[in-house]
């Protein structure tokens, strides 16, 4: 049996898309008598099948409302599918959205600390890397000034420090890079080309068929939840751009 | 062989991997707290004073015959009560208000509740300043037994974390528990003996307030060792033990079994 760091059987995840969702307990109490309790079933992944060695990186490509980030999410462990089995052995850090869990009434300081506990890590070890994580974030002259000062850009940097702080076995970033200007973006596709060159293995969502080809090695093309083709990146994205056009 | 992370995550047992965290989201709730006004601490203490003196006023002239030092047993019995019913308030908004971190990223959903239940104690722990300074004015004795107060403490906060837990996975899916609960507390609140002595209850009553209601079980506790001096008696520290054991396990089970669904509704 060949070994994978990620190895995803059958997955399906559904969604109850009830145009009228009961949320509270007296609407709930009074479908329930009358017999209205609608599930209407949406299913964002059907059957999705992915085997990803150690090292490989893969990008994802499809459409809006494909499934790409629900299987992004099915990874990292935010949804658990309603059919199917996960496999994921290793660290898993999560780029789904940059600064997530930063709380804006703290300082950039307390955000460090705050958002690394969120990923797991400890106190002491966030302690003995903040020096690197301000050095890249580039925020150094406001450590100390609530994050609701900061602009959306400043988030995204302060996000991606902590986040990648630490090499994870998997890295997992969701079109994360569409904030920040030009030299920060080429400063996080560097540090995710190094973590790449070391052994991370990247699943990654971009609708930048460039940053795909020039970042995978492997990719796969969703459609309406279900795999239309797996490949070589430049296989599946070349057939992408052709399916798009006509 | 290959591990099926599913089975090993979720469990309540994973809070300890995120002890940092909890730290982090109680000095967190602390900090905005107390930084927001200069008089931060000071509130803490004025308010249950204030609201003591309200109730002192209103309700003196009806029970002070038979209470002995009335504000004591007054504040004692707010004070817990408030600590039980603030911090379930809190830790029922503590998926909910979290919604757009837990659908990013993965943390024990558990600690959350926790942290605000935690946070609820810390400031529960701090407002005994106004029960010093109500005991000093008052000139009442103090005891030996005021050494047990952690032992009150522990039992009320286990509780409060269990019913906690429950009432914040219910409000994921019910957003109306909010309303309910208030209703539910008001009641509870009358059920407390917190401005009258139990024993102008009814039998029935009585028995119903001294062994169903938990809070009334922390209450008394806290009264013996602070306002009467004596050892609380054995089978409220078992029936208090048990129903902080209780709540918690079922708060925990239930909670656990449905994190699941979360996503779904948040």
């Amino acid at each position: 049996m060949e070994d994978y760091i990620i190895d995803l059987e059958n997955i399906t995840v559904r969604f109850n898309k009830a145009n009228m969702k009961v949320d509270n307990l007296k609407e709930y109490v009074v479908r329930l008598l009358r017999r209205q309790l609608l599930f209407q079933e949406f299913i964002a992944l059907d059957g999705v099948n992915l085997k990803i060695k150690k090292g490989e990186a893969w990008g994802l490509v499809g459409t809006n409302g494909a499934g790409k980030s629900t299987l992004l999410k099915v990874v990292s462990r935010i949804i658990k599918p309603y059919k199917g089995t996960v496999n994921v052995n290793g660290t898993v850090a999560a780029l789904i959205e940059l600064g997530a869990g930063i709380d804006p009434n703290l300082s950039a300081r307390e955000n460090i600390y705050l958002n690394g506990t969120i990923l797991g890590y400890k106190k002491d070890f966030i302690a003995e890397r903040f020096d690197d994580i301000v050095e890249f974030s580039e925020l150094q002259d406001f450590l100390d000034s609530p994050v609701k000062n900061f602009s959306s850009g400043m988030k995204a940097r302060l996000g991606f420090s902590v986040a990648t702080s630490v090499q994870p076995d998997i890295l997992i970033a969701d079109e994360i890079l569409s904030v920040g200007d030009i030299k920060f973006k080429k400063k996080c596709m560097n540090r995710m080309k190094s973590m790449l060159s070391s052994g991370t293995t990247l699943l990654y969502v971009s609708h930048n068929m460039d940053s795909i080809k020039r970042l995978c090695d492997k990719a796969l093309w969703l459609d309406h939840g279900k795999p239309v083709m797996t490949g070589t990146a430049k296989e599946v994205c070349d057939a992408y751009i052709e399916k798009m056009k006509s | 062989m290959t591990l099926v992370r599913k089975d090993k995550s979720g469990g309540f047992l994973e809070v300890f991997k995120y002890k940092d965290l909890l730290i982090q989201l109680v000095s967190r709730d602390l900090k905005l707290k107390y930084r927001r006004s200069v008089l931060g601490y000071v509130w803490s203490i004025l308010n249950p004073l204030l609201i003591m003196i309200v109730m002192y006023v209103v309700f003196s002239k009806l029970f002070d015959r038979n209470i002995p030092n009335f504000p004591v047993y007054l504040l004692i019995g707010r004070t817990m009560y408030d600590f039980v019913i603030g911090a379930t308030n809190k830790a029922m908004d503590g998926i909910t208000t979290n919604a757009s971190l837990l659908k990013k990223t993965y943390v024990s959903k558990f600690m959350f509740p926790l942290a605000k239940v935690t946070s609820g104690m810390v400031d529960y722990v701090l407002s005994l300043g106004a029960l010093l300074i109500v005991l000093v004015f008052t000139q009442s004795p103090f005891y030996w037994t005021m050494l047990l107060f952690p032992i009150v403490t522990l039992e009320a906060y286990i509780f409060t974390c269990g019913l906690g837990f429950f009432l914040a996975q219910m409000h994921v899916f019910f957003r109306d528990t909010r309303y309910i609960y208030h209703a539910f507390t008001t009641a509870w609140m009358y059920a407390s003996a917190i401005f009258y002595p139990v024993d102008i209850l009814p039998d029935w009553m009585r028995v119903i307030v001294e062994y169903c209601n938990p809070v009334y079980i922390y209450i008394k506790q806290f009264r013996d060792i602070a306002y009467s001096g004596c050892l609380p008696s054995l089978d409220s520290i078992i029936l208090g033990v048990a129903y902080a054991a209780l709540f918690f396990v079922l708060g925990v089970t239930i909670f656990r079994d449905k994190q699941d669904k979360f996503i779904l509704y948040i």
